[in-house]
């Protein structure tokens, strides 16, 4: 269109940060800043052993299966599945919800063809949900509280013969609230003991403790970056017995849900990922709850006009940092921040095509000023004590700077 | 839903870091707004006009992105030494030239600053109880963008207002 920016631009924003005293990488909720020992544990694997096809018969593809079926092992024991059966590798948590949806919808159609969920999944459940809708299934949405909680009444509503499918996150993306999965699944398989439940366990996995088996749930999705591995490998556990449908035809491997020629580097790098998640699983989390609290206790102590999204304390998940800062709008504050060298997100409808903000916050009531006015935070075991010291003086600057030039005045500044 | 790569032009950011022209001012001739906090874009003009309808001095005040705060600091750039006339002629087609072009998601931006001047020229002239034959008598597209804005913000947050009170029914 005319007048419309190229991408070459972007190289004069990126030296614009030219001379940052510091740079703090907050935004895993986006994506992940990998630590060197998993890239470290995943190079061998592109070159050295194991880069064979895990099908074809010869040594580096023999070296390939065994390596796949360990990584497999040791997952399932991490996420407390009875058999390695049940782990399959997917290209990732948008891929592995499509799959936990459509293929399961599509697998069980002669059962019923009722859908629920909660509204404030991530999108690759909520659009997956509508496709499904325009072939004919009827998808309930669940409201939620005001601190994202599910409304488990409502949910048992929503529960008939016709269901067969419930899917709720262990804990959302936005605003880290801890669903009580174990209670709705209980509360579903009662009503309706064909239907099957799946969990979106990609913010859950490392920070809470999990098992499969124990929640009680028939399929859940997890994702590598998420816990600091690599982007495109994660995995959907289907319990046996469970039916779904591949979305994708070709070449079948060894995981039986997705085609393809399985990439051994990336799910050594998240194998990598969830060891080091769950060798010091205490510690880690103890850790990332600290950076945590210091920056939301900071952030609410030192400006004014702030308020926490979700829940408080050990019903949030222990890295989860989501604040609305009143007469400030979100995209700005991310960018002054980045020129700062302090890197989040926002849930402002700015940062978005569709000039939308963000649904979870608008589900749990959030004014439409106060999504604009948000900032997604999440802590790893790897931010010291410094960067979040750092962050937290940088941000009252910015959102000070930001404040002065709006019109809207409250008691702030 | 998806978040928009934003290949911002290194004027947009130079000026979002650096405005011209920012803030209140005490003796303005007019003033206006375009944009609610709602839609996450609000911006306010201030014009001191002189006894020949030249715009002496101009400022703004900006709620919203990057591209709402550069596009506010070019508009009063541009609109200073102007008649009120010329002031009008300038197009958010100009103003997105003049920062170094907009990507298209944020064009609306661009159109909300004129939306905001043309408000404010008008204003003018209401208060004078005249009106200048260029003075258009129905509303142009970028004032009526801006109002549109603000009542499809409006709307929305009504919908979702009436669809919490109703949870509110059912707790």
């Amino acid at each position: 269109m005319e007048g419309s920016v190229t991408f070459e631009s972007v190289e004069k924003l990126i030296k614009a940060h030219e001379g940052i005293e510091r740079e703090v990488y907050l935004d895993l909720e986006n994506s992940s800043r990998v630590p060197s020992e998993i890239v470290k544990a995943m190079i061998p694997y592109f070159s050295e052993k194991a880069y064979g096809n895990p099908t074809v018969t010869h040594k580096p593809g023999w070296m390939a299966y065994e390596t796949i079926q360990k990584a497999s092992e040791q997952i399932t024991g991490y996420i407390g599945a009875a058999s390695i059966e049940e782990v399959n590798f997917v290209p990732g948590e948008t891929e592995a919800n499509n799959l936990a949806l459509t293929g399961t919808a599509l697998a069980n159609r002669k059962k019923g063809n009722k859908i629920v969920l909660s509204e404030i999944e991530p999108l690759s459940i909520l659009f997956s949900s509508e496709i499904l809708e325009k072939y004919g299934f009827k998808v309930m949405r669940i409201p939620v509280d005001g601190e994202g909680f599910l409304n488990l009444e409502k949910l048992l509503d929503a529960i008939d013969k016709e269901t067969i499918l419930a899917s709720v996150m262990l804990v959302n993306h936005e605003i880290g609230t801890i669903e009580p999965i174990k209670e709705a699944v209980e509360m579903v398989k009662e009503k309706n003991p064909q239907a099957l439940f799946h969990t979106d366990a990609s913010d859950a996995y490392g920070r809470i403790p999990i098992s499969a088996e124990d929640l009680g749930v028939d399929l859940m999705t997890l994702s590598s970056y998420k816990i600091l591995g690599p982007r495109g490998v994660g995995a959907l556990y289907v319990r046996e017995e469970v039916d779904v449908e591949k979305l994708l035809e070709g070449q079948m491997g060894t995981q039986k849900l997705w085609p393809g020629v399985e990439n051994v580097p990336l799910i050594m790098g998240f194998l990598k990922a969830s060891e080091l998640a769950f060798k010091n699983f205490g510690k880690n989390v103890s850790q990332m709850r600290k950076s945590r609290d210091r920056l939301i206790d900071g952030i609410l102590d030192r400006i004014s006009e702030t308020v926490l999204n979700g829940p408080k304390g050990e019903r949030r998940a222990p890295d989860n940092v989501n604040i609305s800062f009143l007469h400030c709008e979100g995209e700005s504050l991310t960018i002054e921040l980045s020129l700062r060298g302090v890197y989040v997100s926002s849930g402002s409808a700015c940062t978005r095509l569709m000039l939308q903000p963000s649904h979870v916050l608008t589900a749990i009531g959030k004014e439409f000023e106060e999504a604009h006015g948000s900032l997604l935070m999440k802590t790893t075991p790897y931010h010291t004590d410094d960067e979040i010291e750092y962050a937290l003086n940088q941000v009252p600057q910015a959102v000070k700077r930001l404040r002065d030039i709006s019109p809207i005045k409250g008691e702030a500044v | 839903m998806s978040r928009a790569p934003l290949p911002y032009s290194s004027k947009i950011l130079e000026l979002f870091r650096n405005p011209k022209n920012l803030g209140k001012m005490e003796d303005a001739t007019v003033s206006a707004v375009a944009g609610s906090p709602a839609c996450g874009d609000m911006i306010v003009f201030h014009l001191k006009i002189d006894e020949d309808e030249v715009i002496e001095k101009a400022s703004f005040e900006s709620y919203g992105c990057a591209a709402n705060i550069a596009t506010a600091s070019i508009t009063t750039e541009m609109v200073k030494g102007k008649k009120l006339e010329d002031a009008w002629q300038i197009s958010w087609k100009r103003i997105a030239e003049e920062v170094g072009g907009l990507p298209t998601v944020k064009v609306h931006c661009g159109i909300l600053s004129v939306g905001a001047v043309r408000r404010a020229i008008r204003e003018f002239y209401k208060r004078k109880g005249k009106k200048p034959d260029w003075l258009p008598d129905k509303v142009t597209f970028e004032e009526k963008q801006a109002l549109e804005e603000e009542e499809l913000a409006k709307v929305l947050s009504e919908k979702l207002t009436m669809i919490l009170s109703r949870k509110d029914e059912g707790k």
